[in-house]
C-alpha cells in the first residue's frame, strides 16, 4: 500500500505492507534512532511523536501514519539539544539505548508542560524504561536544564 | 591517607560517546549493519526435555525467500560452552550449535536463513518436528543424583577440574573450610540456621542481544555483535565452527546495556554458522522474548547460612552450603556459586574465628544462567546481610552497632576470600557516613502512618571484586598522534559504562593533555591489544594499571625520541606535557615535532602497548539503608529513600561512578520486590516479555543518594577499586530488614511481592487468633 | 505477530459494520498489542475517519467515541470533575503517556479484558454501551454478551447526582492490577465494581442495604466483607485467589470509607 506522510517536515511516500509497523517503516527511511525494545508496548524506546503526541511506533501500523504528520529524534535535533547536554552532565546516558525514546518523551513533556514539577517528570516519564541509569540521573538532568532556563 | 589531586582523574566528565547517544546517532549492531543481511530465526523447543526423533523441512525450505534451513545433522558435533571466560573454561563444554537432545523449552532446534523476517517466520511454522518428550528435572533441589539426567552424553567435557559429573547432574561441587567450624559452632551462645532463595533474574538491558556476520575482503568471518567479550567470543566461534581464529575477527559497536548478559555468546553462534554455510551476510536479532527464555540469567540459588555468635553479639563462626542451579547448561555454573561464600562471608573477618562454606552446582531442565551483575555475591550476600539482620533483632541489638564490631577493616588479612589483604577498606567509615546521611537513628524505629501504614528501615552491607586474581588479563596500547593528540586502543568494552572515557582519563592524567586529546577505540580482534574482556567488574582496575603502564612506556619512548632529536641522551630530557626539555640546554621540542619525526626515518616506536593482571582483586565495600513505607493492608511496599556509601577507591569519574551505584540499586530493588521467574508444571517460563517480567519503572524506586568514602588501592591505578557489580547487592538484604521491621515476618525468598508480605501478616492473625 | 492483509479506513459506519460481517476482518483499536497476537487478519478496519475520537458533554450525559485514547480521558477536564478524578485514577498507571496516546476507548471495552481498569471504572458509573446495531446497552449487560460482529460506537455515561471513587493495587507501579476496584454512590444506590479478578469486572450492588443507614467504620466494614464474598477470584501470575479476595475486602473498605469521607 501507498502511504504519504511527512516526517521530519518532509513529505515523504513508502510502500509498506497492511501490517508493517510504523518502526520499521522509519527504519527503513534511515530514522535509525527508534529502537525496538520491546514486542509488548512496555520499554517506550520506539517513541516517536505522531501529530505532536507521543506514540509507540512499534504498535502502529504505518498505514495509520498515513497523512500524519510523523517526528523522530532525526527530526528534533535542535529541540533536543536545549536539555540533553544535562544529562550527559550527569553520564546518565549510560548504554544510550533508551536514549532515543527518552528524549522524544521529554520534549513532548517540556511542550504540554514547560515547568514540570519532579513528580509531574516521574509520571510522564514512567512509560520510558532504563535499565542502566536508576531514573535519577534522569532526573538531575532535567531539573538542572529546567533551572538553567529559569536563570 | 594519601588523596592527591589530579587533573583529570577524580574528575566527573561527560562520557566521549555521550552527545552521540543522547541525540540518536545510529552506532548500535543493528543501526551499522546492512539492512538486506539475511535474517537468522531459531526453530525453539516446546519441550523442557526432548528427543528430536524426525525434523522435515522441505515444506519449509520451499517458501519464497527463505535460503536454507540447518538442523542437528547438519553442524559439527564438536561440543563447546558459550561462557565468556579466560580459557581453559571453567565452565563445560557441553553444547552443540543444535543438539537433537533439546534440554529447556526454548533450546534451538533449527536455524532458519531468509531474505525477509516475514519468509522467516512462515518457514518456521512448517518445520515439522516429532520429538520423544522425556521426563524433565525442573526442580533443582531434586536435580542432584536424580535419575533423568540432564547431560547423559558420553562426550561431555569440563576443561577443568571443579568437581562436576554428568552422571550425577552435578557441574561443580566444592567444600573449603578455616578453623574449626564444629568446634567454634558448638560453643557458640546463639546459632542462627536460615535458607534463603533467589531466583534467575533477568539483566533485561534494553538492547536484546544481536549478532551480524559477514565474510569479509579476505574472505574472513567478520562478526559484529553486542559483546562484553570480542577476544573470548572468537575463541568461542573457533572451537564451535571449527575454523582457525586467523579467519576470524570479532568487533562491537556501542552496545545497548549487559550486565553480564553480554558476557556469554548467546547467539553469535548462529548468524556465523549461516555465514559460514552461505558466504552471504546474516544477522540474529532477538526478541525480547527471546531474551526472556533463552538468555544468560543470574543463577537461581538457594543458600543455607549457620551462623553462630556470643550473646553480646560477636559473629564467631559461618557456614554456608549453596545449591545453585545452572539450568540447561553450564555457563558460568562452576565460578558464579563461588562468590556465594567468598564475597559474603568475608565481610565479617573481623570477628570470625572459623567458616566453611561448600556448594554444588546443578543442571535442570531451565533455560540456562549466565552472568549477571553481582555473580554470586549477590545471591550470597542476601543470604549472609539477612542473617546478620536476623541475629541483631534476636539480639535487640542495632544492626548497624552488631556491623560496627565485626566487619573486616583495613589491613586484616580475610581466610574465607583466599587470603588475600584488605589493602584498602573504607566499610567502618562507609557504615557511620551512611549512618549520619541516613538519620538511622530517627528513621530505623518503626513510625505508624495511620490506615495500616507503617514506615521503617533496613541496612545491609557489601563487597565484591575488582578482577578474577591470577587470571583477567588488560590491555591497553596508547600512540601517539602526529598533532600531538593520543588514541588509545583497547579490548575492554563499553556497554554504557563509561570505560571509553574513564580509562581516556586516565591517558589525560598521565600524559599531562585534555581528555578531548585522547581518543579511543575499542573493541575489535584484529586491533585491539589483547583483553580478557569487560567483566567481573575489572576493566578500571586491570585495564587502568594496563594504561598507566603504557602511558609510562609512552613517555619513556616519546623522550627517546626527543633526545635524539636535541642530540642528547634520554636521561637529560624530561616530558613537560606538550613538549620534551632537555634539562641542561632548556632547548624542547613540541609534542607534535617529535610525533612528525617519528613518521619519518624513525625506528623508535611512538605508541606502546602494556599489560597488567594482578595476583589479588582489592574489593569495594558499600553499605546501603533504605526507608520504606508498608501498606500492612495491601502489602505494597513504597521505597521511599535508598541511601548508600561506596567505597570503590577513588572514583575515577564519580558521575559516573555514582550513576552505576544508582543504577546496580535500582536493579536490586526490582529483584527485590517485583522481578520474578516462574515456570508452568512443564517447564515453560512465564515472564517471557516485559508485559510479565516487570523491572522498576522510574515510579518504584523512591529517592536515591549515593556518596564515597574514598580509600586508596596501592594496587589500583589512581588508588582505584571497581564499582560495577558490588552496587546491586544491598537492596535484598536492607529492603527484607525493613520490612521484617515493619511486619515482624522475615521473607527469605525473592521476590517479596505484595501478595507475600499482606498475606504473611493475615496468617500471623490467624495464628495470634488460634 | 498478527499478519495482515489489507487496511481500510471505513468512510462509514455502514461500511465497516458490513467489512466486519467477515470473520477474517477486523476492526482496530489502538493496536497495543498487535505483536502478541498470533493470528492472521484479512481486511483490518479503521473507523479513524468516522469522528470517533472526541468527548462531547452536555447537561445529561456524556459520550465517548470509540476511538477516544484513554489519555484523552486522562485529560478530559468536565469527566474528571464529574468523577472526581476517578477516571484519571483509573487510567494514569496504565504503561506510560505513549500507550494511553494510543489505547482507544473502544478497544478496552469491546476487549472485555479481565485486567481493564477502563471497564472497572465504567462499570461504577452508569454507562451504556451504543452499539451500531444493537443500540444502546447497558455497560454491565454488555460486558457479558458474547463477542458479536456488530460495532461498539461509544460509551455513555448518564449523569446522576454520583460519587465515585477508584483504587487499584499493582505489583508494579504501571503494571496490571492485581485488584482493580470502583466503589461508588449513584442516585440512591450504592456499587462496588470489582475487575482483574482476574476474570473481567463485575458490579456487586449493595443489594441488602450495608450502607443504607449511612457509612460508618462498621458498615464499611460489613458492604467490604459482602463485595469480597459476591466477587469470585482466581489464581494467575499477579496473585492467588486468596489474596485477591483479600484485596477486594481491603480496597472496597477503603473506598467506601473514602466515599463517605471518613
Amino acid at each position: 500500500m501507498e502511504i504519504k506522510l511527512i516526517l521530519n517536515g518532509r513529505q515523504v511516500v513508502g510502500h509498506v505492507d497492511a501490517d508493517t509497523v510504523l518502526l520499521d517503516f522509519l527504519r527503513e527511511k534511515g530514522c535509525l534512532s527508534v529502537k525496538r525494545g520491546c514486542d509488548t508496548s512496555n520499554c517506550g524506546l520506539c517513541t516517536v511523536l505522531m501529530d505532536g503526541k507521543p506514540i509507540l511506533s512499534c504498535s502502529t501500523l504505518a498505514v495509520r501514519a498515513d497523512g500524519h504528520e510523523v517526528f523522530t529524534l532525526e527530526g528534533l535535533q535542535g529541540e533536543a539539544a536545549d536539555f540533553i547536554g544535562f544529562i550527559a552532565d550527569q553520564g546518565a546516558d549510560q548504554c544510550g539505548f533508551c536514549n532515543p525514546g527518552f528524549v522524544m518523551n521529554t520534549i513532548a513533556l517540556l511542550r504540554e508542560n514547560p515547568d514540570p514539577t519532579d513528580e509531574e517528570i516521574r509520571a510522564f516519564l514512567a512509560g520510558n524504561l532504563c535499565r542502566c541509569s536508576g531514573y535519577d540521573g534522569q532526573l538531575r538532568g532535567i531539573r538542572n536544564y529546567l533551572n538553567s532556563r529559569g536563570r | 591517607m594519601e588523596n592527591r589531586e589530579y587533573k583529570t582523574v577524580g574528575k566527573s566528565f561527560r562520557k566521549k560517546d555521550a552527545m552521540q547517544l543522547l541525540t540518536g546517532k545510529p552506532v548500535y549492531v543493528d543501526d551499522i549493519t546492512p539492512r538486506n543481511a539475511l535474517v537468522v530465526m531459531l526453530l525453539r523447543s516446546p519441550h523442557a526435555n526432548a528427543i528430536v526423533q524426525e525434523i522435515r523441512t522441505d515444506a519449509a525450505k520451499k517458501v519464497p525467500g527463505v535460503v536454507d534451513i540447518y538442523t542437528w545433522q547438519d553442524v559439527p558435533q564438536t561440543r563447546f560452552a558459550i561462557a565468556g571466560q579466560t580459557y581453559p573454561e571453567p565452565s563445560p563444554y557441553d553444547r552443540l550449535i543444535l543438539d537433537r537432545h533439546v534440554r529447556f523449552v526454548g533450546d534451538a532446534v533449527a536455524i532458519i536463513a531468509a531474505e525477509t523476517e516475514k519468509a522467516a517466520r512462515k518457514a518456521m511454522k512448517l518445520i515439522k518436528v516429532k520429538y520423544e518428550v522425556l521426563e524433565a528435572v525442573l526442580d533443582f533441589r531434586a536435580a542432584k543424583d536424580n535419575p533423568v539426567l540432564v547431560h547423559p552424553e558420553a562426550d561431555w567435557f569440563p576443561p577443568c577440574e571443579v568437581g562436576g559429573d554428568n552422571r550425577r547432574n552435578l557441574v561443580a561441587s566444592e567444600v573449603s573450610a578455616h578453623g574449626d567450624v564444629d568446634g567454634v559452632m558448638a560453643d557458640c551462645d546463639i546459632v542462627i540456621d536460615r535458607t534463603y532463595h533467589t531466583k534467575a533474574f533477568h539483566q533485561a538491558m534494553m538492547e536484546p542481544f544481536i549478532c551480524y556476520t559477514e565474510l569479509d575482503r579476505y574472505g574472513r568471518l567478520h562478526v559484529v555483535s553486542s559483546t562484553q567479550i570480542v577476544f573470548h567470543t572468537r575463541r568461542i566461534l573457533s572451537r564451535a565452527l571449527g575454523i582457525p581464529k586467523s579467519r576470524i575477527r570479532v568487533e562491537k559497536p556501542r552496545i545497548g546495556g549487559g550486565f553480564g548478559a553480554k558476557q556469554t555468546a548467546v547467539c553469535d553462534v548462529y548468524p556465523a554458522f549461516v555465514t559460514m554455510k552461505t558466504g552471504r551476510p546474516a544477522k540474529i536479532s532477538y526478541t525480547r522474548e527471546e531474551a526472556q527464555i533463552s538468555g544468560s540469567p543470574r543463577h537461581e540459588m538457594e543458600v543455607r547460612v549457620r551462623l553462630g555468635a556470643s550473646r553480646e553479639g560477636k559473629i564467631r563462626v559461618m557456614d554456608l552450603y549453596t545449591l545453585s542451579n545452572t539450568g540447561a547448561y553450564g555457563e558460568h555454573g562452576p565460578t558464579t556459586v563461588g562468590l556465594s561464600g567468598h564475597k559474603s562471608i568475608p565481610l565479617y573477618t573481623g570477628s570470625l574465628e572459623a567458616h566453611r562454606f561448600s556448594y554444588d552446582v546443578v543442571y535442570t531442565n531451565l533455560q540456562a544462567a549466565g552472568a549477571y551483575r553481582g555473580y554470586g555475591a549477590t545471591q550470597g550476600i542476601f543470604a549472609v546481610e539477612s542473617a546478620v539482620n536476623e541475629l541483631a533483632e534476636m539480639l535487640g541489638m542495632d544492626p548497624t552497632v552488631i556491623r560496627d564490631r565485626n566487619m573486616v577493616k583495613e589491613g586484616m588479612v580475610m581466610p574465607a576470600y583466599y587470603g588475600e589483604p584488605a589493602n584498602a577498606c573504607a566499610l567502618d567509615r562507609c557504615m557511620e557516613h551512611c549512618r549520619q546521611m541516613f538519620r538511622w537513628e530517627e528513621r530505623y524505629p518503626v513510625r505508624d502512618m495511620g490506615n495500616g501504614k507503617v514506615r521503617c528501615a533496613g541496612v545491609a552491607m557489601a563487597m565484591q571484586g575488582s578482577c578474577i586474581s591470577n587470571i583477567d588479563v588488560g590491555s591497553a596500547t596508547v600512540k601517539l598522534s602526529e598533532d600531538g593528540t593520543y588514541n588509545l586502543l583497547i579490548g575492554a568494552a563499553d556497554m554504557g559504562t563509561g570505560c571509553d572515557t574513564i580509562l581516556a582519563q586516565m591517558v589525560a592524567e598521565c600524559m599531562d593533555c585534555r581528555l578531548a586529546d585522547v581518543a579511543v577505540f575499542g573493541a575489535d580482534t584484529d586491533a585491539s591489544p589483547y583483553d580478557s574482556g569487560s567483566y567481573a567488574s575489572s576493566t578500571t582496575y586491570i585495564t587502568g594499571k594496563a594504561v598507566e603502564k603504557a602511558c609510562t612506556q609512552l613517555k619513556d619512548q616519546i623522550c627517546a625520541i626527543a633526545a635524539q632529536m636535541m642530540g642528547c641522551e634520554k636521561e637529560e630530557v624530561v616530558f613537560e606535557s606538550t613538549r620534551v626539555r632537555r634539562m641542561d640546554t632548556d632547548q624542547a621540542v613540541s609534542l607534535a615535532d617529535i610525533a612528525y619525526k617519528a613518521q619519518v626515518g624513525n625506528t623508535q616506536p611512538a605508541e606502546a602497548t602494556a599489560t597488567h593482571s594482578s595476583p589479588i582483586s582489592p574489593p569495594p565495600y558499600m553499605v546501603g539503608m533504605v526507608e520504606i513505607e508498608l501498606d500492612k493492608l495491601t502489602g505494597l511496599v513504597t521505597i521511599l529513600d535508598y541511601m548508600a556509601v561506596v567505597d570503590c577507591g577513588i572514583p575515577i569519574n564519580p558521575a559516573l561512578a555514582r550513576i552505576q551505584a544508582e543504577g546496580g540499586i535500582v536493579q536490586g530493588i526490582g529483584h527485590t520486590l517485583m522481578e520474578n521467574v516462574t515456570y508452568d508444571r512443564n517447564g515453560r517460563p512465564i515472564e517471557s516479555s516485559f508485559m510479565q517480567y516487570k523491572i522498576p519503572t522510574r515510579l518504584d524506586m523512591g529517592h536515591l543518594r549515593v556518596e564515597f568514602e574514598h580509600s586508596n588501592e596501592p594496587t589500583g591505578p589512581f588508588g582505584a577499586k571497581s564499582i560495577g557489580e558490588i552496587v546491586i547487592n544491598t537492596p535484598a538484604p536492607a529492603i527484607a530488614h525493613a520490612i521484617y521491621r515493619a511486619t515482624g515476618v522475615w521473607h527469605r525468598e525473592l521476590p517479596i511481592t505484595p501478595e507475600k508480605v499482606a498475606m504473611s501478616l493475615v496468617e500471623k492473625q490467624h495464628e495470634i487468633q488460634a | 505477530m498478527i499478519t495482515i492483509q489489507n487496511y481500510v479506513r471505513a468512510q462509514s459506519l455502514e461500511e465497516a459494520w458490513s467489512l466486519n460481517q467477515k470473520r477474517q476482518n477486523r476492526i482496530l483499536g489502538g493496536m497495543l498489542w498487535l505483536r502478541l497476537g498470533k493470528g492472521s487478519i484479512h481486511t483490518a478496519i479503521d473507523l479513524c475517519n468516522l469522528g470517533l475520537n472526541g468527548i462531547e458533554e452536555n447537561d445529561t450525559e456524556f459520550r465517548i467515541g470509540a476511538m477516544v485514547t484513554l489519555r484523552d480521558l486522562e485529560l478530559h477536564d468536565g469527566l474528571n470533575a464529574y468523577t472526581r478524578g476517578a477516571v484519571r485514577n483509573a487510567v494514569k498507571d496504565i504503561v506510560g503517556v505513549q500507550f494511553r496516546n494510543m489505547a482507544t476507548v473502544g478497544g478496552s471495552i469491546w476487549g472485555r479484558f479481565g485486567f481493564s481498569d477502563v471497564l472497572t471504572v465504567f462499570l461504577g458509573l452508569d454507562t451504556y454501551a451504543e452499539l451500531y446495531k444493537g443500540g444502546m446497552v447497558p455497560l454491565e449487560t454488555f460486558v457479558s454478551m458474547k463477542k458479536d460482529n456488530d460495532i461498539l460506537v461509544r460509551l455513555i455515561v448518564k449523569k446522576a447526582p454520583a460519587r465515585i471513587v477508584y483504587t487499584a493495587m499493582r505489583n508494579q507501579r504501571t503494571d496490571f492490577p492485581v485488584i482493580a476496584c470502583a466503589v461508588s454512590q449513584l442516585g440512591g444506590e450504592y456499587r462496588a465494581a470489582i475487575g482483574a479478578r482476574p476474570a473481567r469486572a463485575m458490579v456487586i450492588r449493595d443489594e441488602q442495604g450495608l450502607l443504607s443507614d449511612g457509612i460508618t467504620a462498621e458498615s464499611a466494614k460489613a458492604f467490604a466483607e459482602y463485595t469480597a464474598k459476591k466477587a469470585p477470584t482466581e489464581n494467575n501470575v499477579r496473585g492467588s485467589a486468596a489474596y485477591r479476595t483479600h484485596l477486594i475486602r481491603v480496597l472496597t473498605q477503603r473506598s467506601v470509607l473514602e466515599l463517605g469521607g471518613i
